[in-house]
């Protein structure tokens, strides 16, 4: 507990942005094939430092096996409302759980350098408080700490949905489960909310047989993958409405809300169209009479290739999907960033009219058929995949795994773990750093990056960006 | 009579002094009022959140109140309920010292229900036990004033000098809070909002503990 609020909770995006940059990122490492251990890489972001743009300290687990993926802070500036009474958390543990063991580890990054476990949740635990297991997604929020979950009961987790569950944000002691009313939703992914307006949104991609041991063409070809968002009223814990994309538009994943809590808008982007093979970002919001809308704002069209070009599971569409697998959207919501990891782009978005998105920068990287190599003349294993953008929205990072599993699928001959960074131009417009750009040790992948002090996927805003 | 004059006029300033101790904390809610007029995007939307606030909070000294001030009726009994109140009190700020965790049930009331969200804040942090004691301080000096009045009418005056406490109480929480969400608001900006954030628990339950122990030592020593 501190004395003062943290220095890092921001009471709106807009002051997150004027704040002081990001000193240092922390990224997971994971071991695609579980015979190395997991673990979170600190990278070295201080301006001028001589270990710029590098590892400098690495938080390794004892176990093997977990498969890091998303993480999140026990505490960001949505401490700052009166109405949650947590005013004085610091922001000093990351919550990063295993999608595949169910195992929680609680790493103190009070020190970056010296960033070490603080305490581990076993899955056992897990499964017999909330019958939940796949851990994924992390928010801090109004009752504490948020984990959404992949999978429910039972060893293939199929047995009851799967859901979120809430921690103690002090204790890290697991309360329960979410929900009180669930109504449709029978698959989880992502999720996100809006705190004054009292709303969330969930998200679907499958059930774990659906993805643990790789994508199931079958199941995706007979559009069973998830393809809905769930609209919650958040402290009534209670699904208030069901939105269904179409079958067609497979695996809606990333939830990103505006920012800015006045604003009852914000983005979802889908993996794939079944029909075309495109990639697709809706845009959703509230009417006037209080119902969810949505409206698909952005298509990126696959791109013809030779069935040789083409990893077994493409072969027979002749074309390489641009698989949106992630997008994040600046804290200012000018700039939405959207990872096409199969085509191997990066794009950057306008969407100051979220009706009406433009497309504003690009950046060409890695990709099933380009291979395209960074500007160093390096190689870029497989495609941009998890994006993070700076609070001050000039600088955008991204890595390149997607999930061991489906790496292997869609790059059968890649291997390796990369994070990159793109200088964002005064008026839009996406370079890569030449000098940026962090191979990862040998036999480890990189996935999600958190930034110091927050960034745009994790802190949520309790007061207007005015 | 003079010197209980300074001690009456002493205890309404204790009743002042913690409205505007209570008020000016942010956790008890002022930020609300700057984020609603932000949120509607009108000014006006400000004092109407503060005076939802205040009634939240006028509710909860009320409900503490007036059971006490029914309780006094007894007045054989006046020593033993100022003391028995002061323990309480005492026992509400040891508690918090001891218990440094802060309530989560609040974080279940809706963020427009601000009225309710008050009431429950100040009911959680025995903001109305802080009151206790001075409240039947002010009463056992008006019982020696006005002589052996009939129970009943020794009652009526009670009630009507909670309800005051309470509306003196929150008109000063009010005031208090109002100024910084006003001055925020309007000149300073919301980054001053995490500036003029201090965490007040210790010295919360520590001044729970302080008024407990007053309250005995004047039932004891004083009126």
């Amino acid at each position: 507990m501190n004395l003062r609020p943290d220095p890092t909770f921001h009471a709106s995006a807009k002051l997150a942005m004027e704040a002081p940059v990001e000193n240092f990122a922390f990224t997971v490492m994971l071991s695609p094939d579980g015979k190395q251990s997991d673990g979170i890489a600190v990278v070295d972001l201080r301006p001028g430092s001589k270990t710029y743009g590098e590892i400098v300290h690495k938080v390794i687990v004892p176990n093997k096996g977990d498969e890091f993926h998303h993480f999140g802070w026990n505490a960001c500036s949505s401490s700052l409302s009166p109405l949650s009474g947590h005013a004085f958390l610091e922001r000093r543990y990351l919550i990063v759980p295993g999608i595949r063991s169910s195992r929680i580890y609680v790493i103190d990054v009070k020190e970056p350098l010296k960033a070490k476990i603080h305490k581990t949740i076993e899955p056992e635990e897990l499964f017999s408080k909330t019958g939940y297991s796949r851990p994924h997604t992390i928010h801090c929020g109004p009752e504490g700490i948020y984990v959404s979950c992949l999978g429910g009961g039972g060893p293939d987790g199929t047995d009851g949905p799967p859901g979120i569950f809430i921690m103690d944000c002090e204790t890290f002691e697991i309360i329960g489960r979410y929900e009180m009313d669930r109504g449709k939703q029978d698959k989880h992914y992502d999720f996100w909310w809006n705190l004054p307006q009292d709303y969330m949104v969930s998200s679907e991609w499958g059930l774990p047989p659906q993805f643990e041991n790789g994508i199931v063409p079958e199941d995706l070809l007979s559009n069973k993958y998830g393809h809905s968002i769930h609209f919650w009223d958040l402290r009534a814990r209670k699904n208030i409405q069901t939105m269904d994309f179409g079958d067609n538009y497979q695996m809606a994943l990333e939830i990103r809300p505006a920012h800015d809590p006045t604003k009852s808008y914000g983005f979802c982007g889908v993996v794939v169209d079944t029909t075309n093979l495109q990639g697709a970002i809706f845009t959703w919001w509230r009417d006037d009479d209080g119902v969810w809308q949505s409206k698909k704002t952005i298509t990126i069209d696959p791109v013809p290739a030779d069935a040789d070009d083409l990893p077994e599971l493409l072969k027979g569409f002749g074309a390489v999907p641009p698989l949106v697998t992630d997008i994040d959207l600046s804290l200012d919501d000018k700039y939405l960033y959207v990872a096409c990891w199969g085509l191997g782009e990066m794009h950057q978005y306008d969407v100051s009219d979220p009706m009406n998105p433009v497309l504003a920068g690009k950046v060409e990287l890695g990709g099933i058929v380009k291979d395209t190599k960074h500007p160093n003349g390096k190689d870029f294993a497989f495609g941009p995949q998890m994006v993070e953008i700076s609070r001050d929205g000039k600088r955008v990072y991204w890595t390149n795994s997607l999930y061991s599993t489906w790496d292997d699928q869609f790059y059968p001959n890649d291997e390796g773990g990369q994070m990159v960074m793109a200088d964002v131009g005064e008026n839009g417009g996406l370079t890569l750093n030449k000098d940026f750009y962090i191979d990862f040790p040998k036999g480890l992948r990189a996935h999600q990056i958190r930034l110091e002090g927050g960034d745009c996927s994790t802190d949520s805003f309790c007061y207007p960006s005015v | 009579m003079v010197s209980e004059l300074t001690s009456v006029a002493a205890l309404w300033w204790a009743v002042i002094f913690s409205g505007l101790y209570h008020g000016i904390n942010p956790g008890m809610g002022w930020p609300l009022a700057v984020s609603a007029a932000l949120m509607e995007r009108n000014h006006k939307a400000l004092p109407k959140a503060l005076v939802m606030l205040a009634v939240g909070h006028f509710l909860a000294m009320v409900g503490i109140l007036l059971p006490f001030s029914l309780m006094i009726v007894l007045v054989e009994r006046e020593t033993e309920i100022r003391i028995g109140a002061g323990l309480l009190v005492i026992a509400m700020g040891v508690y918090l010292v001891i218990n440094r965790k802060h309530p989560k049930f609040l974080a279940r009331v809706h963020p427009a229900r601000l009225a309710l969200w008050s009431f429950l804040a100040a009911m959680a942090h025995g903001a109305g036990l802080m009151l206790v004691p001075i409240y039947l301080g002010i009463c056992a000096v008006g019982a020696d004033e006005t002589g052996h009045l009939a129970a009943q009418a020794l009652m009526g005056n009670n009630v009507i000098t909670a309800f005051s406490v309470a509306a003196i109480h929150t008109l000063a929480m009010t005031v208090g809070g109002g100024v910084i969400a006003v001055t925020i608001y309007f000149w300073l900006g919301l980054k001053f909002i995490s500036r003029t954030w201090f965490n007040l628990d210790l010295v919360w339950a520590l001044s729970l503990i302080l008024v407990g122990a007053f309250g005995i030592y004047s039932a004891y020593f004083g009126h």
